[in-house]
């Protein structure tokens, strides 16, 4: 789990969508969205979120506190 | 070729050209125009054939973006199959979409590869003249690898007869200079905005770059050693590069000289010293920030001090990343996903070069026309220059109405001939509800720095105007040769100047980009 991309801010772009290593983003009806099964927030990754780091409207994708952080298992 | 197959992995082959082959290549690049030393370049906006190698001219003599001289005739097209980017400009606001607006970045709607191969054949099949498929985003085409390549190769396969390029910022480049090579790419266009990273600080507020969000004079400092190494690797294959400059006033104007220097030293072709676009409304951040774009002098200026250096474009639009037509027109609402898809399209390789041979034909009658009328030109005052701006639908005639034009066409008339130096835009989009008095003023101030007007026919009321405002309206070259029309009446005035009939005055500046600026009054 956890990052969301806020729909109204997201241009489209689809640069999230290659650069997220656990292939939790896709496009769906014109809008990209994360899929919060598959989130890790990038932990065992990258140092940072990609999607955060490449996305070109600040605070775009960010924490969904609907929903528990990602915990990575041991 | 396998569809599923990723082209990134085109990344890692090694180079397979000789080296001699690329030698030679490079010598018979650099033996075009920009080793002119102090001598005036020689394969930039207005050459000819005879400027320039054969294969040089091969390269661009129908390409509209690299040869001012085919701009009347051909036409290009962008297809929007590439969305993502690596950096972020300031001068860039992806978000903000108008149907009207007209600026790099901005498209209507994004295409599949396969969306986009459909495209350039109802294009091509319709616009014969189009000859020109570029990708130039509306993000950066090398941060989608696999989407620009794929159009690349469906294109070539379905239509092999146009001509493919591509713009990029450079960051990625070096990856896909092998790529570019393999799919026949030899026009590849970098913006290049700077080469020393305190500036580049000032213009980009970060790269994305190995995973990482770079910023500052780090990024600058990545961003510029990237572009510089892949125009390097560009020209020691023998692909044509031009490279694009904002001209941002007081940040990187005095340095685009040095830029100019760089990458001139690295074998770049053509130079594109474009004004900044910042009007509010976009939202960028020099948009925002109050950061103004430069005049028309201003930038003239600047191009006029690089063009010893190396040959300079003038004849840019700075189109939209789905612009379709000649440049200055922009035909793609003929062409939306919706249309092109319900089109039944043939391709008829045969009527298209039909219709090119017609286009070469007109062609030289233009170029034999200005050369005769040049003849007697030589040896007439050499200091006195004057500006004229023509209203043109192409084919280099001036078959315009002044009030239909959505630009004009600026020309410099001295002693050595009729120069094209740029164009105004006059359009006033966005803008609604304005009369025709405020749309002449619009257009004076946009060609406020002009002796005359050529037309091919004009109301009474702007005559006057114009008149009142000291800008001559011509009517009687109407539907004539631009070059010959202009040079003739430049013969007349310099007389006229000589009998003392009329004084010689030199005229103020103009606006660029008319409308962008304009203040929204209820």
């Amino acid at each position: 789990m956890t990052y969301k991309i806020v729909a109204s801010q997201c241009t489209s772009c689809s640069a999230c969508e290659a650069e997220c290593p656990n292939v939790a983003i896709t496009e769906k009806n014109g809008t990209f969205v994360i899929n919060p099964k598959k989130c890790t927030e990038c932990i065992g990754y990258f140092d940072i979120p990609q999607c955060v780091a490449v996305c070109p409207v600040d605070n775009t994708c960010i924490i969904d506190t609907s929903l528990p952080r990602y915990q990575p298992s041991a | 070729m396998d569809d599923s197959r990723s082209f990134d992995t085109y990344e890692s082959e090694p180079a397979s050209a000789p080296l001699d082959d690329i030698m030679q290549k490079m010598a018979e690049h650099k033996g075009c125009g920009t080793s002119g030393g102090s001598g005036k370049a020689s394969c930039g906006s207005g050459a000819g054939p005879a400027d320039m190698p054969q294969d040089i001219w091969d390269k661009v003599k129908n390409h509209p973006c690299y040869s001012e001289e085919a701009h009347h005739h051909y036409a290009r097209m962008h297809v929007a199959v590439a969305p993502a980017c690596n950096i972020q400009c300031n001068y860039c606001n992806r978000k903000y979409d108008c149907a009207n607006e007209s600026r790099p970045g901005v498209v209507s709607e994004k295409l599949t590869p396969e969306q986009a191969a459909k495209k350039v054949l109802a294009v091509a099949s319709a616009i014969p003249q189009m000859t020109v498929l570029g990708i130039a985003g509306p993000g950066d085409p090398l941060a989608n690898p696999g989407k620009t390549f794929k159009t690349f190769e469906l294109i070539s396969e379905a239509a092999p007869d146009i001509k493919l390029c591509l713009s990029t910022n450079g960051l990625a480049l070096p990856d896909h200079v092998e790529t570019i090579k393999k799919f026949n790419v030899d026009h590849v266009t970098i913006t290049i905005n700077m080469t020393d990273p305190d500036i580049g600080a000032e213009i980009y507020p970060w790269v994305f770059w190995k995973h990482k969000r770079v910023t500052g004079r780090e990024a600058a400092k990545i961003l510029t050693d990237r572009q510089l190494q892949g125009l390097e690797m560009l020209t020691a294959n023998g692909i044509l590069c031009k490279v694009n400059s904002v001209m941002i006033p007081g940040v990187n104007d005095d340095h685009l000289v040095t830029v100019n220097r760089e990458v001139k030293s690295r074998g770049a072709f053509l130079h594109n010293i474009m004004p900044l676009i910042s009007a509010p409304e976009h939202g960028t951040v020099f948009g925002l920030n109050g950061q103004r774009g430069p005049s028309a002098q201003e930038l003239k200026a600047l191009q006029d001090s690089c063009e010893g250096e190396m040959n300079m474009m003038r004849h840019c639009r700075q189109c939209r990343a789905d612009a379709v037509g000649l440049l200055g027109e922009d035909r793609s609402a003929e062409f939306t996903t919706d249309k092109i898809m319900e089109m039944d399209v043939e391709y008829d390789l045969t009527a298209r070069q039909a219709y090119q041979e017609k286009v070469e034909e007109d062609r030289q009658a233009k170029v034999a026309a200005r050369n005769a009328e040049l003849e007697d030109l030589a040896g007439e005052n050499a200091d006195l220059k004057i500006l004229v701006a023509v209203a043109t639908k192409g084919s280099g005639r001036i078959n315009e109405h002044f009030g239909h034009a959505t630009e004009f066409q600026i020309y410099e008339l001295s002693a050595e001939g009729a120069k094209f130096v740029g164009h105004r835009r006059v359009d006033l989009y966005c803008q609604g509800g304005y009369g025709e008095e405020d749309a002449l003023e619009t257009v004076i101030r946009a060609i406020n720095d002009c002796t005359a007007v050529f037309v091919a026919k004009i109301g009474h009321c702007p005559k006057d105007d114009l008149t009142k405002a000291g800008i001559d309206p011509v009517d009687q070259h109407a539907y004539e040769f631009i070059e010959q029309s202009a040079i003739s009446y430049f013969k007349d005035y310099l007389a006229k100047v000589k009998s003392g009939e009329i004084v010689h005055v030199t005229r103020g500046d103009a606006d660029i980009r008319q409308g962008a600026f304009a203040p929204v009054t209820a």
